[in-house]
């Protein structure tokens, strides 16, 4: 049964085969904690020495700013934000880098031929970027409160402030880097994302007009920050620090949601 | 690899007899495919591109048990087609149907169907090769103990386990092929979709390949989609051969069965040491239409016409402009080109 473009011989109905057997799909967690694995193998490699760089970057914007503040509120702001600004770095534009690369130098194929379920791929990728910035993030925190005299002992607040800004953000960073038409164009969003962070982040709120205020309420790390930020207070107010996490938290949903949509969007073109 | 499966057995006996066998069974059939590229504007530094016309309503059976190749040159419009057959690309219109599932409604099901080695490793690059293989297998759904058995003995077979420490981007472009191929080997699919597979690689790694491929059919009745454009590995390693050319398919056929026919003429290849001798009337009559100044001619000509060519190059003022020359019965090239084929980009190795 030679077919050629000229005279397409029709094969009959019965002679097609009946429906084959489909191999199972790779189940949610499974194929999640594979990609995290992997992913994380990947970063020991290629990603140690710039996480040396972001946590350095973060280092030195607290000397800086040592000059300028001078205890009280603005100093934990900046210690707060400082230590967000790490996961930011990773999270927001490592990973947009990560996906714009992957999506342009065609590495999608090789998911979107397998039975994982997009979120699986995103958010293991997510996961394993969000907690490779833990030790960067502790080191500038106590670097931090060492510098500006804060107290550690809320320190471990970061156990949670990681993982779900880090959600937030990698979300972000993800979609960013799945929906840039070109590579170039992700790694730059990557990049302002990043000084969004570290502006809005890093700045005391109380010296910034209205306007740059908004912004920094729609950027997901500004809760995060927030959140670290009270509990260096002598009595922290628990209840306010749970809403900021909670905010993160539901921002984290959405922004992977988002890139989970991006994902598939990108994967089938 | 100490299975010394030689390049041309895959063709042997037993795949003709299954094909025979399969006639009626076909597990992919393609109808009527069409996609189209939209034009591009001209930006700075990157010029207009017109509408492509990438697949031009492509018509294709692919029977249980082949291996089927898709041949053509770069940029035929094989990759594109592939990438409709593999549920990673919508087509514009036309039916592609995969082991009675309807792919273009459910492109989905493809990753359930099939495994398929793409050009690009740009996902496993940072992976080690053990781990590239082990992920893959979690991902197509194997448990752990599966995947890590699987992976064992996929690097064994392929002879990776000397390297399977260490990270792809490592490794020579043959080898990360290789390991590539292992990963896409890891849990077994009913249909292979490999997409130049032997891209860089020695004649030791291509026995390799071969064999796992053949084993794979011989054992669990595989089907291969093979895309190349190496005309040697197309006429040794393919059960049928589609010829595409400009997004269409322009013959379809077992290698043998296209070479019947060109089967009246053969090919005369001359190689001379600088200009053409035009001035020899001989010589100058045999001149290619376009190109004659060029230094290598490619020419088919009925066996006695070609006996009489060599006769003029080889003796007389010729034969001192000659640098070589070659005689040769016609390849799967020649089918490409008397069929009307327009580009260039056939490997001959």
């Amino acid at each position: 049964m030679t077919t050629t473009a000229g005279d397409a011989v029709r094969v009959p109905a019965g002679a097609v085969c009946a429906p084959a057997d489909l191999a199972p799909k790779a189940r949610f967690f499974p194929a999640l904690a594979a990609v995290y694995r992997a992913q994380l193998s990947r970063a020991r490699v290629a990603r140690i020495p710039l996480l040396f760089v972001a946590t350095f970057q973060s280092v030195g914007i607290m000397i800086l700013m040592r000059g300028v503040v001078d205890g009280g509120s603005e100093a934990r702001a900046v210690v707060a934000g400082s230590s967000v600004l790490v996961v930011a770095f990773v999270a927001l534009n490592l990973l947009a880098q990560y996906f714009g690369q992957l999506r342009a130098g065609g590495g999608l194929d090789h998911y979107a031929t397998l039975p994982v379920p997009p979120a699986s791929v995103v958010l293991g990728a997510a996961a394993a970027y969000a907690s490779f910035t833990l030790p960067g993030t502790l080191v500038t925190a106590v670097f931090g409160c060492v510098l500006f005299g804060l107290p550690m002992g809320g320190l471990w607040i970061l156990a949670a402030v990681v993982p779900l800004a880090g959600a937030a953000l990698a979300g972000l960073g993800a979609a960013l880097g799945l929906l840039a038409p070109r590579q170039e164009l992700a790694t730059l969003a990557g990049q302002l994302g990043m000084s969004a962070a570290l502006l809005l982040g890093v700045l005391p709120p109380e010296r910034m007009p209205e306007v740059i205020v908004w912004a920094r309420d729609l950027l997901p790390s500004t809760y995060g920050v927030e959140a670290f930020a009270r509990t260096f207070a002598a009595d922290p107010d628990w209840a306010v620090v749970l809403l900021d996490l909670g905010v993160c938290a539901a921002v984290g949903v959405l922004s992977l949601a988002l890139a989970t949509w991006a994902y598939r969007r990108a994967a089938v073109r | 690899m100490s299975t010394g499966t030689a390049q041309a057995e895959p063709r042997g006996k037993r795949g003709t007899a299954a094909a025979a066998e399969a006639a009626s069974d076909v597990v992919c059939a393609v109808r009527d495919l069409v996609k189209t590229y939209p034009a591009v504007r001209g930006r700075r530094g990157a010029p207009a591109l017109p509408e492509t016309r990438a697949t031009d309503g492509v018509c294709l059976d692919v029977r249980r048990g082949e291996i089927f190749g898709l041949l053509g040159p770069n940029g035929a419009g094989k990759s594109t087609l592939v990438r409709q057959l593999t549920g990673l690309m919508r087509p514009d219109a036309g039916a592609v149907t995969l082991l009675g599932h309807d792919l273009v409604r459910h492109p989905g099901r493809a990753a359930r169907l099939l495994a398929y080695l793409g050009q690009e490793s740009t996902a496993l690059d940072e992976l080690t090769v053990s781990l590239a293989a082990e992920t893959t297998g979690r991902l197509r759904g194997l448990d752990a103990r599966s995947a890590r058995a699987a992976r064992d003995s996929v690097l064994e077979e392929l002879g990776l386990t000397e390297i399977a420490g260490r990270p792809l981007k490592k490794l020579s472009g043959g080898q990360r092929r290789l390991a590539c191929l292992a990963a896409a080997l890891v849990g077994e699919r009913p249909f292979l979709v490999l997409d130049e597979p032997t891209t860089g690689m020695d004649p030791v790694a291509r026995r390799a390949v071969w064999s796992a491929v053949d084993r794979r059919r011989e054992r669990h009745g595989a089907t291969v989609l093979l895309v190349t454009h190496n005309v040697i590995e197309a006429e040794t390693v393919l059960d049928r051969v589609a010829v595409i050319d400009q997004g269409k398919v322009i013959a379809c056929d077992t290698p043998s069965g296209l070479k019947a026919k060109v089967s009246g003429e053969v090919r005369l290849e001359l190689v001379w040491r600088s200009a053409p001798p035009l001035e020899v009337p001989e010589v100058a009559a045999l001149a290619p239409p376009a190109g004659a100044s060029a230094r290598r001619w490619v020419l088919r000509l009925p066996p006695e016409e070609a006996r009489a060519a060599v006769a003029a190059v080889t003796g007389g003022p010729a034969f001192a402009a000659l640098d070589d020359f070659t005689l040769a019965t016609p390849s799967l090239e020649d089918v490409y080109l008397a069929l009307g084929g327009r580009m260039k980009g056939l490997v001959k190795s």
